[in-house]
């Protein structure tokens, strides 16, 4: 490799090289921005915290998506997930609005669990079968037009308030930062998903109920979801069709740039934030160079790609 | 005899999901018919034929890297780049048609070939690798058609969706009433498409040592590498594959909807069904078990199930959940596995 770094230690090297190239996208952009307009709004904190608010919702995402993917299993069903959520909320508004979209989580966290870990179903199907039940379920509830109910004032407080000047939905995903990194790293149940993404039989030989921990997972997984759903539904006022689509492929693309391994047990939660970050301003500088869709896509990929040939490459095969 | 007989009930206990998916197709699909006030007719064959082709060819191009182990999630971005590029260059005369046709498959299978050339030499795991790539893809196809449109000749997407007769017809082959003609004029072209690419591209490549290499990293990688097997080769060659089946797919649209429509939905739509084709059609994900012909079933049980939706009268707000019910059953069908382990360990695979 060209740029060897010798004091680093294997696990760290996605975080610096993708911290890195943050700063690689945000000076690119900058230079940009002051060529054409002759000012760095990129670097302004008024700018940074109002991107940040908007990648809130997907770094929540990401999070529960992390828990899946350490497990070695994957949730696809966090689109509609998102969608039920907030519709649910919306409908049922008051003060149980908030509570309802997030058990609509746990339930389907809990449908997802159950057919992974007792059916045996492979997640990567079992989830997009329970992805396209959730919108059937919707459209019938729906009649297939976005629903009139609007979100309730402590859905909108939530996702596009301030508070101390910082937009609140930024402080949730700090919460929900703090409690899956501390689940990950201090509880017995985060332990328990690294050692079954590692080797499930090993898990199982040793105790450990990894039908449990693999339901467990999903559950955390569906409540991030519906979490974000509720919020974005707070943000835009209202739920719609079709609201989750956008997060489902950039949420696993986080995750996996934050250097966790895609077949399971390995990495580490500050991965994820700085993988969501990465997202977040990538997408933020392509439309401030008012990039058409095609370059997105084409960029998009290209640099999930190089990042992954970077630090992400697996090992030689043998025996 | 009794040999035969034996060997015959060993290859139906061995393929017991691929015969019990030909048997969930064939019972659909006649209930189907005697439901249908034109059932039986070919004028329903073709249109039927028509709206499977596509998915048909994605569940073929999806089940390579399956057998690998892997997952392509760009099969249906690589299909929405060749529907694109087809529909621009799929026109003039028959040589720049035929030429066109070329160019569009040739793209198609490259973009495979990149996809397994990433896998094997940049080392990493098919299913991000190819979400990388499929985003590239669905770039590269709104680069070249920014709004659905375009242009494909007409004789070609009448004489390729319609009957033999039709086919005949249109390019006055030869006098399409001959009688020796009758007895096959009805059999719909798109049939005999993927059939001819299905028997006439996947079985013999089945048979090579490549394509049994396949197979072989499905089953046990390590042991795979360990025998000598060219392992490299395999995995280019099934996504290269994967790349060329999509390519028929997108090629196929084109022609049928003589337009095309980079819709990142609709890629990301048939990526997933391809998936759950491959499933229904008896091929394991965790790889070594299954085969494109049982990808090929699959995919048709799909289609069938959402044809009944328009003889059966159900609301049609209800249709999607009632689709999305099917599929989640259709998957867990598996599930009756863990019923029958006896050793509990087999189940952490």
């Amino acid at each position: 490799m060209a740029f060897h770094i010798p004091s680093l230690k294997a696990e760290d090297k996605p975080m610096v090289i993708a911290s890195a190239f943050i700063l690689v996208i945000l000076s690119i952009g900058t230079v940009y921005t002051l060529s054409t307009q002759g000012s760095a709004p990129l670097l302004s904190p008024g700018y940074l915290l109002q991107q940040l608010q908007t990648g809130s919702f997907l770094g929540i995402v990401a999070a529960g998506m992390m828990v899946v993917i350490l497990l070695g299993h994957i949730d696809l069903s966090v689109a509609w997930t998102m969608t039920a959520a907030a519709m649910m909320a919306t409908t049922v508004g008051g003060e149980w609005a908030i509570p309802t979209g997030i058990a609509v989580g746990a339930a389907v966290g809990l449908v997802n669990g159950f057919g992974v870990a007792y059916l045996r179903v492979p997640s990567m199907i079992f989830t997009l079968g329970v992805d396209s039940v959730l919108r059937g379920l919707m459209v019938a509830h729906t009649g297939g037009f976005a629903p009139q109910d609007s979100a309730t004032p402590l859905m909108r407080t939530l996702a596009s308030d301030r508070f101390l000047g910082i937009p609140s939905a930024i402080f949730v995903w700090l919460a929900v930062s703090v409690v899956i990194a501390v689940m990950l790293k201090r509880t017995a149940f985060g332990r328990e998903i690294y050692v079954t993404g590692n080797r499930e039989v090993a898990a199982y030989l040793s105790g450990i109920r990894t039908r449990r921990v693999i339901l467990g997972s999903f559950v955390v997984s569906g409540i991030c979801a519906a979490l974000a759903g509720v919020m974005l539904a707070g943000y835009s006022a209202r739920a719609y069709q079709g609201m989750g689509n956008p997060f489902l492929l950039p949420a696993i693309a986080a995750v996996v740039i934050g250097g966790t391994r895609i077949l399971g047990g390995q990495g580490r939660y500050i991965g994820t934030l700085i993988g969501v970050i990465l997202i977040v301003l990538l997408n933020s500088v392509l439309s401030i160079m008012q990039m058409p869709e095609a370059g997105r896509q084409v960029i998009y990929g290209s640099v999930i790609i190089s990042m992954l040939l970077v630090y992400g490459r697996g090992n030689k095969v043998h025996s | 005899m009794a040999d035969k007989r034996s060997a015959l009930t060993t290859n139906i206990r061995q393929n017991v999901a691929f015969y019990s998916a030909i048997a969930m197709l064939v019972a659909l699909y006649l209930v189907y018919n005697m439901l249908h006030p034109r059932g039986f007719s070919a004028a329903v064959l073709i249109q039927n034929s028509n709206e499977s082709v596509a998915i048909v060819f994605l569940a073929m191009a999806q089940t390579v890297p399956v057998l690998l182990g892997g997952l392509d999630l760009s099969v249906g971005a690589v299909m929405t780049l060749a529907n694109c590029i087809a529909s621009e260059v799929v026109n003039g005369s028959p040589l720049q048609i035929v030429l066109g046709m070329i160019i569009t498959l040739a793209t198609g299978t490259a973009f495979g070939l990149m996809n397994g050339l990433i896998v094997v030499y940049g080392r990493l795991q098919p299913i991000i690798a190819t979400l990388a790539t499929g985003a590239v893809a669905v770039g590269l196809a709104l680069f070249i058609r920014p709004v659905p449109g375009g242009n494909v000749d007409d004789d070609i997407s009448w004489a390729l969706t319609n009957d033999l007769y039709e086919f005949v017809a249109t390019y006055g082959l030869f006098d399409a009433d001959a009688g020796w003609f009758q007895t096959i004029s009805w059999i719909p072209v798109p049939l005999l498409i993927v059939v001819a690419i299905a028997f006439g591209v996947w079985l013999p490549f089945k048979r090579t040592v490549t394509g049994r290499t396949i197979y072989a990293i499905g089953s046990a990688e390590g042991a795979a590498y360990m025998s000598g097997l060219p392992i490299n080769r395999a995995k280019i060659a099934a996504f290269t594959l994967a790349g060329f089946f999509a390519a028929c797919g997108g090629l196929y649209l084109a022609i049928q909807t003589s337009s095309g429509n980079a819709d990142i939905t609709q890629a990301g739509a048939y990526t997933l069904n391809s998936i759950a084709a491959v499933v229904v059609g008896g091929t394991s994900l965790l790889g070594g078990v299954g085969g494109a012909i049982g990808s090929l079933v699959g995919a048709l049980i799909l289609r069938v199930i959402s044809f009944y939706f328009r003889i059966v009268s159900i609301d049609p707000l209800l249709q999607p959940l009632v689709e999305g019910l099917v599929l989640l059953a259709a998957v867990s069908l598996g599930a009756f596995r863990t019923l029958r382990v006896k050793n509990q360990l087999n189940l952490f695979r």
